[in-house]
């Protein structure tokens, strides 16, 4: 393998329902900074139907280069034609590094992906960087957050690497930054598809993104029960907040999955951030840890959520939380005699 | 029908916990269990046979100390344990064991091969579909249910809105969610029996891969370098009745946020 014949930074820009998800942004502003190191190109690669009205929008976030791809076969993600299509995108154009979204899409796609053109991935980075010599240095938790390996891929090309939404920070938007949009046919082996759609169901719930509040009030086992969650609730109402868990409260079915913080479940980065009977065990940690301040509310004084919050209160929740609740709204009413 | 289902050990990784003061892993105590995802995946192919009759053989490559997941899964009603073992093997990355698993799984017959989502050790969800690309196979990875009809299998996969009905006819590889099922408990006799059972221990020699893909030679990634973050400044602690407590919180938010 030539590796210099390999260069830039792909990205895997994933839509649904002909939406680009926030992930690829993301990735985009990543992959400006890793292709400035050794003055490579962003390209973002498009695989979808009918899309051409947001293809500039990819460009203002920080790519140099667009490849789309438009065919119906694409316009929903399936493991096969997408798998095609980009290994297509990757023999042809020779990429030195893809950055996919570690989500349902991207974490089906990018293994398959590495396996058909032999190189190595390396999943759920939380923080890349580009070595003069043009090797990427990924780095990644293991043992459930235990320990962070940092993983090289020198041998071969592409270096790919999955990042699950919310780990790097999407970029501000720059409408006068211009770059090249160019389409991409793709050959495909139909013999190969193998995998019918019947049918994509979404869940009705009311939909809350934890990721995106200001404010988190996150319960865990100290809670205990959805009594307790309810004042968990009532607290973040006065507060503005949303209400998270940990991974114990969902395996409980006392919260759904889409509130739960950690390894297993969301990324969150809030100004504010409730610990409230959380043990704080690595898995959470991990979900958890760039807060930008973080009060953890726990009964056993050596709980190692301890030692990642700014504030710690040894004591109940359950009898902190309504007490708590209360004095707030006081305060609120104070304010707005 | 023949079912494949791989597995894995695994250390309990919710057990291990960080020496606050230097920062660095206990490893000592720590429990080995069988993956859980791949627990409910073994769980999955069970049902299967229970429902209409199948053949399941259970599959993993790990050092001699994974025989007690092989027994485990004799406990719960397999009918053949292949333990995967060589130092040929040793340090392989996700493409490298893919290889040996896939070369293994080539000298099998079978319909359906189900692996765990991911692995909590190193969580990566990447073996399942590797496998499935060196068998040249289709995948349906996250999946919570699956249902036999004919020679077709109908499949929910979850996604992070809710989730996909897919078909696929086999063979096929799926990669299942703890989240599918409740695993069954072993059997008494199973027990019993588990320890008389044969595991067939395959080496390099069983699998027909070339050396320069396996162990460490056939990785394309490097560990260079493993660290711990280390231990952060303590909270700032207070040890009070809950009325203080309020009242510190409070007058922490003043100063900080919202209120």
């Amino acid at each position: 393998m030539e590796l210099s014949n390999y260069k830039d930074i792909f990205v895997f820009v994933e839509q649904r329902d002909r939406e680009i998800q926030n992930v690829s942004y993301e990735l985009i502003s990543k992959a400006r900074e890793l292709a400035e190191k050794n003055n490579e190109q962003v390209v973002a690669v498009l695989l979808g139907y009918q899309m051409d009205a947001q293809l500039e929008t990819l460009i203002h976030y920080g790519a140099d280069r667009v490849l789309y791809a438009s065919n119906s076969e694409l316009d929903q993600y399936q493991t096969e034609p997408y798998a095609q299509a980009f290994t297509q995108i990757v023999n042809t154009y020779k990429p030195a590094v893809v950055l996919i979204g570690a989500t349902t899409i991207g974490r089906d796609l990018a293994p398959r992906l590495s396996a058909r053109i032999k190189t190595g991935l390396t999943a759920d980075c939380t923080s890349l960087e580009m070595s003069d010599e043009g090797d990427l240095l990924m780095t990644r938790p293991a043992f459930g957050g235990n320990l962070m390996a940092t993983i090289m891929c020198k041998e071969h090309r592409p270096q790919m690497s999955t990042v699950r939404p919310g780990v790097m920070i999407k970029g501000e938007k720059d409408k006068t930054r211009t770059g090249v949009i160019e389409s991409v046919e793709i050959q495909f082996d139909p013999s190969k598809f193998k995998v019918k759609l019947l049918e994509t169901v979404k869940e009705a719930k009311k939909l809350v993104d934890i990721t995106k509040a200001k404010v988190l009030v996150s319960g865990g086992r100290g809670v205990g029960t959805t009594e307790g969650f309810e004042q968990l609730y009532a607290l973040a109402d006065t507060l503005g907040a949303e209400v998270s868990s940990s991974r114990a409260m969902v395996d409980a079915g006392v919260i759904s999955h889409d509130r739960q913080v950690g390894q297993t479940g969301k990324t969150v980065r809030p100004d504010l951030y409730f610990a409230m009977g959380i043990s704080g065990a690595v898995q959470h940690v991990a979900g958890m840890e760039e807060s930008d301040y973080i009060i953890a509310i726990n009964k056993d004084s050596d709980a190692p959520i301890f030692q990642t919050a700014d504030l710690g209160i040894v004591g109940d929740v359950n009898k902190i939380v309504p007490l708590l609740n209360e004095a707030l709204k006081k305060e609120r009413a104070k304010r707005s005699e | 029908m023949k079912i494949i289902v791989c597995i894995k050990q695994v250390p309990d990784t919710t057990e291990i916990r960080l020496n606050p003061e230097t920062g660095t892993m206990i490893r000592e105590g720590v429990p080995s269990i069988m993956n859980p995802d791949d627990k409910s995946g073994l769980e999955v192919a069970l049902s299967l046979k229970d429902q209409w009759g199948a053949h399941v053989t259970v599959l993993t490559m790990g050092p001699p100390q994974a025989d007690d997941i092989l027994r485990e899964a004799y406990a719960m009603g397999v009918d053949r344990a292949i333990h995967l073992t060589d130092r040929k093997f040793a340090g392989a990355d996700t493409l490298a064991t893919s290889q040996a698993i896939a070369g293994a799984i080539k000298q099998l017959e079978y319909d359906l091969i189900i692996t765990g989502r991911q692995a909590i050790d190193g969580d990566t969800a990447q073996v399942g579909p590797q496998i499935a690309e060196l068998l040249d196979i289709p995948q349906v990875t996250y999946v919570e249910q699956i249902t036999k009809d004919g020679n077709q299998f109908t499949i929910k996969r979850k996604n992070e809105a809710g989730y996909q009905m897919l078909q696929v006819s086999s063979p096929c590889l799926i990669t299942v969610l703890s989240s599918a099922n409740e695993p069954r408990y072993m059997t008494v006799s199973g027990i019993l029996n588990a320890y008389k059972k044969e595991v067939d221990l395959w080496g390099f020699d069983q699998i027909n891969v070339a050396e320069e893909h396996l162990g460490l030679k056939g990785s394309p990634t490097r560990v260079v370098k493993s660290f711990t973050k280390g231990a952060k400044a303590m909270a700032q602690m207070h040890e009070v009745d809950t009325d203080k407590a309020v009242e510190i919180i409070v007058e922490k938010l003043k100063e900080k946020f919202i209120i």
